[in-house]
């Protein structure tokens, strides 16, 4: 296929080819439904089986994953996704049973699921886990529910604020939201640590908990954790934690310690589930005793007569048709069962580490805006450079022309132009002295000659794209 | 042994830890009180690949798994044929090992891949637009009732009680922050409660039949609300799509269109609506525009109504559009075609017609109901339904929903492409044994 021209389904389409062939009719036609029942037209491509591999296949090419090379997103976790695991989520007897099958038809899977929560509970320190919540936003969204019905079950109806640190994922407020509940911002301080003293006047009888990402968006573990945990559970609030930042403290630290009443974990950053493009991911959570009975439904319980589905007494109910997303808890539990304790330890250690070398590698050429020990990930500014008009953009999109793809930017929003890198457990010295090569000489490019940047990326499929004109006038499909 | 999936050798972590200025890896949890480090995990032994193997495989074939039993349960997640270029597709590691595609010039693959599958959404259920996917058809259909509140500033929503019961638990748990008020309304009832955002139908039903969808259309727009239809993806091969009716956003479960079951998850929120509500939409979209150059290219769109720009006034919390089942749900879409889907729509209605039929005549059996039906119907059974399930499961079939519940000795069967006439005359015989 040449490159110069664009294809799309259309484009192959002509009348008489197929993609596939299905069976003839093994059984006498019945009568059709009435014909106020029936569709009239369907306008769908027809396009043969060799054509669209070809096409999906170049698709592909254009697309860069973990498997093509460095991805340091920040706060995303692109870890190696072991092959192995991904084999045994396709074993017959995990992929193809129905979630509404008897339980004793499945026991494999119910005794998986069944560990798994045990598993994460130990993981994180927690009482008790649930894996129904389908992605991180969605265990978010439980956890607040869960907020809500606790304080409603003890008759504090006038805690309606949650408190949301400036540095938080958007989802946080979006979630808070969701939940009738309304977002008040802390402010973090100069060092990165949430300002006590803002959360120590802010803390009162409306406020029914703080939402905390630990270690924070800035990559930094916040030492006094325990102050934060003491002024907000004193006044009657709860503490939930956004885990998205776990796979810095894999096998050292637990939530549970730290005073979280409930946190949401993503398997799909810390326990390498692929990030399949955007998903599917699985956002379990795990709480306290306190918010166990709360627990989303379904959990699993053990009884005499094995495994089985329950609800929690005070559940906050359903949040998906079925148990959650069953292909990747599979491949998050091999994980867990392949490295073992010392093994999720040596993740941190070498996700940590990483992320301090290229802190200290870096910190000459870009601004550190808190300079001490980060955690997994390490967060820069391009201000420096922005002075010279080169943009954290710019930056980013030249490194994709250096072969790797580019870090987080302008997140956390608490810090100008951030360039957020994380470069997880999974990479070698090698890679990482590249990475730092890159950044350097970027940095000297951006001095030498801005230009080079603005008009970043040289050598992929397409240069930088027109997202101002997509939103103005929305083309979000053909028709035929 | 050290991890396949660490690289980094001990003399590289003591170089990299002289460069630091740290004298030892623990020295960087520094800033962790020295009472919260080093806690104690009661964790199991780490396995190699083999032994690793060896266990997970023994759990899998504890399950009686589709590949080795007759299904006819349905219920939301239904059993069907997709051919192997769907999986070979989606295996594509740069696909499934890729994150959202945030930084376009990179992530063209999985863009125009999202634009295909858009626009082959559309093609399919006669709507306007179809964001990038959501978690499943649950959560999907509880975002629409939410989407309903916001643009008619309504806090009540009405609910027939033909939905799937999982679904409207899903509505309830998503609704119940905002505190608004979920109405169940019987078939056949003439008017809506006032002030009601919506009207959600699925169709075919939960229990397979069809609803008088039409009416109520009219019903819901005539009190004001937004019609929303919960709508099988594989019925359209056959039957009316939701924008030929009237829907005004029309939500599924995607996993029927070639993926596995999986045990539930991970499935597809389809999610469609018209065009005046496209602003109100949660989730992802990908949009077509082109580069500095005029070349064609696609970019995530209409963010300032997602959570990262829009924090607490976004659409939605989410922050996933299950991109790779939806890759999935797009090359089956095109793998089909028109043809193809045709067929698979109408396999799965003769079949299941065939299959009620032979059941009806049996003595002790009925069918609940004599409704025009797609691919699933209830029986009503001589004994309780359990009971014929376990008889069934000793014969390697998988047997319907048990219902019983809600119709007496109520049984959901349902009956698609995968089953063959020999798989449904063994049911229907071994059924005349009780």
């Amino acid at each position: 296929m040449k490159e110069d021209k664009h294809y799309l389904l259309p484009d192959f389409s002509k009348t008489g080819k197929v993609g596939c062939r299905l069976p003839e009719l093994d059984v006498p036609a019945a009568e059709l439904p009435p014909q106020e029942f029936r569709r009239q037209e369907l306008s769908l491509p027809e396009v043969s089986e060799v054509e669209l591999v070809r096409y999906f296949t170049s698709l592909s090419r254009r697309n860069y994953g973990v498997d093509t090379g460095f991805y340091p997103l920040g706060s995303c976790t692109m870890k190696y996704n072991p092959k192995w695991h991904e084999d045994i989520a396709h074993l017959t007897g995990f992929q193809d049973i129905h979630p509404c099958q008897p339980a004793d038809s499945v026991p494999g899977a119910m005794k998986l699921m069944y560990e798994l929560q045990a598993l994460l509970a130990e993981i994180s320190g927690m009482a008790a886990a649930g894996l129904s919540p389908m992605a991180g936003a969605q265990g978010e969204l439980a956890g607040l529910l869960m907020v809500r019905a606790y304080h409603q079950s003890r008759g504090e109806k006038r805690r309606h604020k949650i408190l949301v640190p400036d540095s938080a994922h958007g989802t946080n407020p979006a979630t808070t939201s969701m939940c009738g509940f309304t977002v008040e911002t802390l402010p973090s301080g100069g060092d990165g640590n949430l300002d006590l003293k803002s959360l120590d006047r802010m803390m009162n009888a409306e406020v029914a908990a703080l939402t905390l990402t630990m270690p924070t968006t800035l990559g930094l573990f916040d030492p006094n954790i325990a102050e934060i945990s003491a002024i907000v559970h004193d006044r009657g609030g709860l503490l939930i934690g956004d885990g998205a930042n776990l796979n810095s403290l894999l096998g050292r630290v637990k939530f549970g310690d730290l005073g979280f009443d409930c946190v949401q974990l993503n398997l799909h950053k810390t326990f390498s589930t692929p990030h399949g493009g955007g998903g599917p991911g699985s956002g379990p959570v795990c709480v306290k005793s306190n918010l166990a009975e709360f627990l989303p439904a379904p959990v699993i319980a053990s009884g005499k007569r094995g495994y089985y589905f329950a609800t929690p007494s005070k559940s906050i109910g359903r949040l998906g048709a079925a148990h959650g997303n069953f292909g990747v808890m599979v491949k998050a539990y091999a994980y867990i069962r392949s490295l073992g304790a010392a093994g999720l330890t040596e993740v941190s250690a070498n996700a940590v580490l990483n992320a301090n070398y290229l802190k200290e590698k870096l910190k000459p050429y870009y601004r550190l805006p808190c300079d001490r020990t980060c955690m997994h990930e390490v967060v820069f500014s391009g201000a420096r450079q922005k002075a010279k008009g080169v943009s954290a953009l710019d930056i980013a999109k030249r490194l994709i022309d250096y072969g790797f793809h580019p870090p987080t930017i302008y997140f956390p929003l608490v810090v100008a132009e951030a360039i957020m890198i994380e470069p997880t457990e999974t990479e070698s010295k090698e890679t990482l002295d590249a990475f730092i090569k890159a950044m350097i000489e970027i940095a000297a490019e951006a001095a030498k000659d801005p230009e080079l940047l603005h008009s970043a990326p040289h050598i992929t499929p397409v240069r930088r794209l027109d997202e101002v004109g997509a939103a103005r006038k929305p083309d979000l499909r053909w028709k035929m | 042994m050290p991890s396949p999936y660490i690289p980094n050798t001990d003399r590289d972590r003591a170089a990299m830890l002289q460069d630091i200025g740290a004298s030892s890896v623990d020295e960087l949890f520094r800033d962790v009180p020295a009472k919260f480090r080093d806690a104690r995990f009661n964790l199991p032994p780490a396995l190699t690949e083999l032994e690793l193997g060896e266990e997970l495989r023994g759990l899998s074939r504890q399950n009686a798994s589709l590949d080795d039993y007759a299904c006819f349960l349905g219920a939301g997640h239904y059993h069907h044929f997709f051919p192997a270029l769907v999986g070979h597709m989606v295996g594509r590691s740069e696909f499934y090992t890729a994150y959202t595609p945030y930084q376009p010039e990179v992530s063209q693959g999985i863009l125009q891949a999202i634009y295909e599958y858009q626009s082959l959404v559309c093609q399919l259920t006669g709507m306007y637009i179809s964001n990038a996917g959501m978690y499943d058809g649950g959560s999907a259909a509880a975002e629409a009732a939410l989407m309903a509140g916001r643009i008619t500033g309504r806090k009540e929503v009405a609910v027939l009680s033909t939905v799937n019961p999982a679904y409207r638990e899903v509505i309830g748990t998503y609704v119940s922050g905002q505190d608004i008020t979920v109405h169940a309304l019987a078939s056949g009832f003439r008017e809506i409660p006032d002030n009601c955002a919506c009207l959600i139908v699925q169709q075919p039903n939960f229990f397979g039949y069809l609803e008088d969808v039409t009416g109520y259309a009219r019903l819901a727009h005539d009190a004001g609300a937004l019609f929303i239809v919960i709508f099988d993806p594989i019925s359209l091969g056959l039957l009316s799509p939701p924008g030929d009716y009237g829907a005004d956003i029309a939500v599924a479960e995607g996993q029927p269109l070639g993926n596995p079951l999986s045990f539930g998850g991970p499935g597809l929120g389809i999610f469609t609506c018209r065009q005046e509500h496209l602003r109100q939409m949660p989730g992802r979209l990908v949009g077509r525009t082109t580069d500095v150059e005029g070349r064609p290219g696609y970019v995530l769109t209409m963010a300032t109504r997602e959570q990262h720009i829009r924090r607490e006034r976004a659409t939605s919390n989410i922050c996933t559009n299950e991109a790779l089942v939806a890759l999935a749900a797009t090359v089956y879409l095109a793998a089909l075609g028109k043809s193809g889907m045709h067929r698979v729509a109408e396999l799965c209605y003769h079949k299941a017609h065939y299959a009620a039929e032979a059941i009806k005549k049996l003595k002790g059996y009925s069918l609940a109901s004599e409704s025009p039906f797609f691919k699933e119907f209830v029986i009503r059974c001589p004994v309780p339904p359990k009971e014929i399930n376990q008889m069934l499961l000793k014969k390697k079939i998988i047997g319907g929903l048990d219902v019983s519940h809600l119709v007496d000795n109520g049984m959901l069967l349902c009956v698609t492409e995968m089953n063959s006439r020999q798989e449904i005359d063994r049911l229907v015989s071994l059924l005349r044994t009780l």
